[in-house]
């Protein structure tokens, strides 16, 4: 651990979070809810709140002033889907290594390939917020991240968190926020082979979830659960507030007959809130989505035909479903999802590259911004409390060396919930180590 | 009669000693064929090209502000400023507020070997049955139907590649290098005259891969140990073939395997390492010196800056990524830095993907390497000087300088034309040139190249 993180740690256990008014002035403001960025903007922060911020906004007297001429001020980068901090190195690289997932660490936590459970997961006690994986996206500007745990033998992955990437020992910023389950091809595997099975056994899953919600007694009591059951109690209990509406649905589908499955369960089961994941093929059906008021946290980039479900990837599909409506965010979907989510910025400028590409269709720069914002915190209805700076949302503020959406572009300062984060990492301080070479008179391992 | 008669016995008796004392003069030695599966690459017919008024990066280097680049015949004529004159009949290209470059190289990639689709049918990158086998070659791998290549060209502004085998062994087999040209056959895209490469790794994955099946190497020291035993049997055979080829007489068994190693012994096939860590890095540097063979390029290389003072005495490139780190124990101490602090020690320094994805951002990998090393305190970078890690670079770890990778007088006419600065992420690719010859415009939906995959499955012919 850094001296730096320590210090961290023991002022955010000391100190009121967030305490003091600050106000970001002279910089360009962009607040992530789909404008376009305004210059000589100002933010003002009060107890880890926006006050407000824009153009023509009053410092309040005695406010602490951060000059940002030159900068960049946005919300912090909201990863929309992800698996930070449920593995500090992952070991696999499925393709190169010829083999099947590595069995001899301990740093991984985002699957329970062998486990008896599956819906009832909760992935908050696997998050570690000491990750370095954590601290190296946090000294990139992303402030926050829906958390999905992954499948293991079952199409049901468990529940999901919203965590902060902060400095210190408490992520959560909503614990078992939303349920995820795979019903693409991943799904089709779980389900012993084929896509007819999974939704099968979604619809028995559902079934059964409704047969507990009517009789939530003990399993001992007679009268109560039937024996006619595949899931164990505990994960059927986890889907009651999935069917009745009170728990997110994320359900990764890439495949465009597959999206329309996944409409059509929301037809059956009314008061699902479904979430779309991935929508490789989602341009195909995007009118659909748009009319079922499906959200969709896309993968951005993607145009290869990775899979069978895949094969009419674009990197259009962001821009055609947000053009014919849908309200579309972008997440890291088995693409780096434990680490890379700062790749999220640059991805999303690419977006807005595609708006010169003929017969391409891309977004405008405050639609790209607002996806890695706002955008995944609507869908899982969380953006009145965080990915924007409206006033009253938590203050996650990044000032910007430059435009965010340029990979080249770094994270200057980071504020979570008004607190200023440090943003040295691992790999700061071996990049300071190792930044002049010659011999001295002690080896590198006394330089700090 | 008598006389001459007498000359006939002696002279017979001379042959009769001669037939005992020596033996008939040996077969002349046969030489193998070391190119049996050749290039049948022919570059495509290309206008005589003028773009004006663009802002040239030559990849060597140099910028020019108001530049002129001027190509036909499939080679640059010339390159220079707004004074350069236009050939007769030339086809002019307003490059205004656009940006030209050589084509982005990409040192390491597993297109066609690994091809999306990514089914196990088509997976055919690791041939992990044994952690030696260099007999292997890649090209016998590449599917030239892998949509991928498409993307690489139209998004990424890639105009050659090299296909390398995959790092599940210590010895992978041979590498190819392709020019990205659509082809029915991976001989049509393989690039003239590219020597061979040798893949090697070291590390984690063999150890890993081998390990788990309870047979060597499961450790590092396993990984050199079995190395070096390899390399000792290829001395002996490239000693019996030198031998024959010196000597001819009777031609000595062929051995696959050692062809390949002994090419790298004879100086004509390139070294590519798989290799993460520093210390790894210098163990194999010491290894190369005790076998004779000379280390190309260390790929993916995340410790590089560690040793970069190390790698630029040994003339190694470092073939490495911008921000990647931690999918593995071996890449935990990647830092944002590599690729700007092994330039700065004056080593080669190189950006790959090793990604059907990321092969379409190289420019934007570059840009960040290039922003964190301003950002460091390294002196003396510019576009113009990061732009040698996407083309020039690359060109000499793959042996081919002397015929691509700059935009130099009599180089092939490999050329990009970007709509904005490559280094933003807001820039594509407008135009491709390979050779000389047109193989994308973004303006001209027939100029989009889609592979047999594709056709009549939906998307086909779309924007990617």
């Amino acid at each position: 651990m850094t001296r730096g993180l320590i210090a961290a740690l023991l002022l955010a256990a000391a100190a009121p979070v967030g305490a003091q008014t600050f106000a970001i002035v002279n910089g360009t403001v962009a607040r992530g809810d789909g404008s376009e960025p305004i210059r000589g903007g100002t933010v003002v922060v009060r107890n880890g709140r926006i006050v407000a911020a824009g153009a023509g906004v009053g410092v309040p007297a005695g406010a602490q002033v951060i000059d940002a001429n030159g900068k960049w001020v946005t919300p912090g980068i909201v990863a929309g889907f992800s698996r930070l901090g449920l593995a500090e190195v992952d070991l696999t690289s499925s393709k190169e290594d010829g083999g099947g997932r590595d069995d001899t660490s301990g740093s991984a936590d985002d699957t329970s390939q062998t486990g008896p459970f599956s819906a009832a997961i909760d992935v908050v006690p696997a998050i570690n917020p000491l990750d370095t994986t954590i601290a190296v996206n946090r000294a990139d500007g992303v402030t926050r991240a829906l958390v999905a745990p992954g499948v293991g033998k079952n199409i049901f992955a468990g529940q999901g968190a919203v965590i902060d990437t902060g400095a210190d020992l408490q992520p959560v910023t909503s614990a078992r926020k939303f349920q995820f389950v795979e019903l693409g091809e991943t799904g089709a595997d779980k389900a012993g082979g084929s896509r007819a099975s999974a939704h099968v056994l979604f619809r028995n899953a559902l079934r059964e979830a409704a047969e507990l919600s009517r009789y939530p007694r003990p399993i001992s009591v007679k009268g109560g659960r039937s024996d006619d059951v595949l899931l164990n109690r505990f994960d059927a209990a986890a889907l009651v507030p999935v069917l009745q509406g009170r728990q997110f649905l994320l359900i990764h589908v890439e495949r465009a007959s597959d999206i329309l499955q996944v409409l059509g369960l929301k037809r059956e089961f009314g008061a699902l809130k479904i979430v779309l994941v991935g929508g490789s093929e989602g341009w195909m059906v995007a009118d659909q989505i748009a009319r079922s008021g499906t959200p969709v946290i896309a993968s951005a980039v993607n145009d290869l035909p990775a899979s069978f479900e895949q094969i009419a990837a674009t990197q259009s599909n962001v821009g055609r479903m947000r053009a014919a409506g849908v309200k579309v965010s972008i997440g890291m979907i088995d693409d780096g999802d434990t680490r890379n989510l700062f790749m999220e910025r640059q991805y999303a400028g690419n977006l807005v590259a595609l708006q010169k590409i003929p017969g391409a269709t891309g977004v405008s720069w405050g639609e790209a911004l607002a996806m890695i914002t706002s955008g995944p915190a609507q869908a899982i209805g969380m953006d009145g409390e965080i990915g924007s700076l409206a006033p009253g949302r938590r203050a996650d503020v990044v000032i910007w060396s430059g435009d965010p959406l340029e990979g080249a572009s770094a994270a200057e300062q980071v504020y979570i919930d008004g607190v200023r984060q440090p943003l040295d990492t691992h790999q700061t301080k071996l990049r300071d180590r190792y930044r002049y070479l010659p011999r001295r008179d002690l080896p590198e391992a006394y330089r700090r | 009669m008598l006389r001459l008669g007498a000359v006939a016995t002696s002279l017979m008796a001379l042959s009769a000693c001669a037939a005992m004392d020596e033996k008939p003069a040996p077969a002349a030695a046969i030489r193998i064929n070391e190119d049996p599966y050749p290039s049948t690459y022919q570059r495509y017919p290309g206008a005589l090209t003028v773009i004006r008024h663009a802002t040239v990066l030559d990849g060597d280097g140099h910028q020019i502000a108001d530049g002129t680049v001027v190509f036909g015949d499939g080679v640059i004529q010339a390159v220079g400023g707004p004074e350069l004159a236009s050939p007769a009949g030339a086809v002019e290209v307003d490059g205004t507020g656009k940006f030209v470059t050589p084509g982005i190289i990409d040192v390491h990639s597993h297109l066609g070997d690994y091809p999306s689709p990514g089914v196990s049918s088509l997976s055919d990158g690791n041939e992990a049955t044994s952690p030696v086998r260099p007999e292997v070659w890649a090209e016998h791998s590449v599917w030239p139907q892998d949509p991928g290549f498409s993307r690489a060209l139209v998004n990424g502004g890639v105009t050659t590649l090299q296909v390398l085998p995959g790092s599940a062994n210590l010895f992978g087999g041979r590498s190819v290098v392709l020019k990205n040209v659509p082809a029915r056959t991976a001989q049509g895209m393989k690039f003239p005259g590219a020597p061979y490469g040798l893949k090697m790794a070291c590390g984690e994955n063999p150890k890993r891969v081998y390990g788990s099946k309870g047979n060597m190497p499961q450790t590092r020291m396993g990984n050199i140990a079995l190395a070096r035993a390899t390399w000792i049997k290829a001395a002996a055979y490239k000693r019996k073939w030198d031998k024959y080829y010196r000597n001819g007489g009777d031609m000595p068994e062929r051995d696959l395997a050692m062809d390949t190693l002994k090419g790298v012994l004879d100086g004509k096939i390139l070294i590519q390492n798989h290799c993460y860590r520093a210390d790894e890095m210098a163990q194999m540097i010491d290894m190369s010196k005790e076998f004779g063979y000379h280390i190309t390029a260390f790929h993916h290389a995340v410790e590089a800056y560690k040793i970069a003072d190390i790698l630029a005495a040994n003339n190694i490139c470092a073939v490495m990524w911008a921000d990647w780190y931690g999918f593995k124990m071996e890449s935990y101490d990647a830092i944002k830095e590599n690729i700007p602090f092994v330039h700065n020690a004056g080593a080669c320094a190189i950006v790959h993907s090793d990604d059907a994805n990321y092969i379409q951002r190289l420019n934007q990998e570059a840009s960040k390497a290039l922003a964190d090393g301003i950002r460091a305190g390294i002196p003396n970078l510019s576009e113009a000087v990061a732009w040698e890690w996407l083309s020039r670079n690359p060109a000499k770890a793959l042996g081919i300088l002397d015929k691509t990778g700059t935009l130099a007088q009599g180089k092939m006419a490999d050329v990009v034309l970007w709509n904005g600065d490559p280094f933003s992420d807001y820039t594509r690719p407008e135009r491709v040139w390979v050779d000389g010859a047109e193989m994308y415009d973004a303006n001209d939906p027939r100029k989009r190249p889609v592979s047999d995959f594709e056709l009549g499955q939906p998307g086909e012919g779309d924007t990617k």
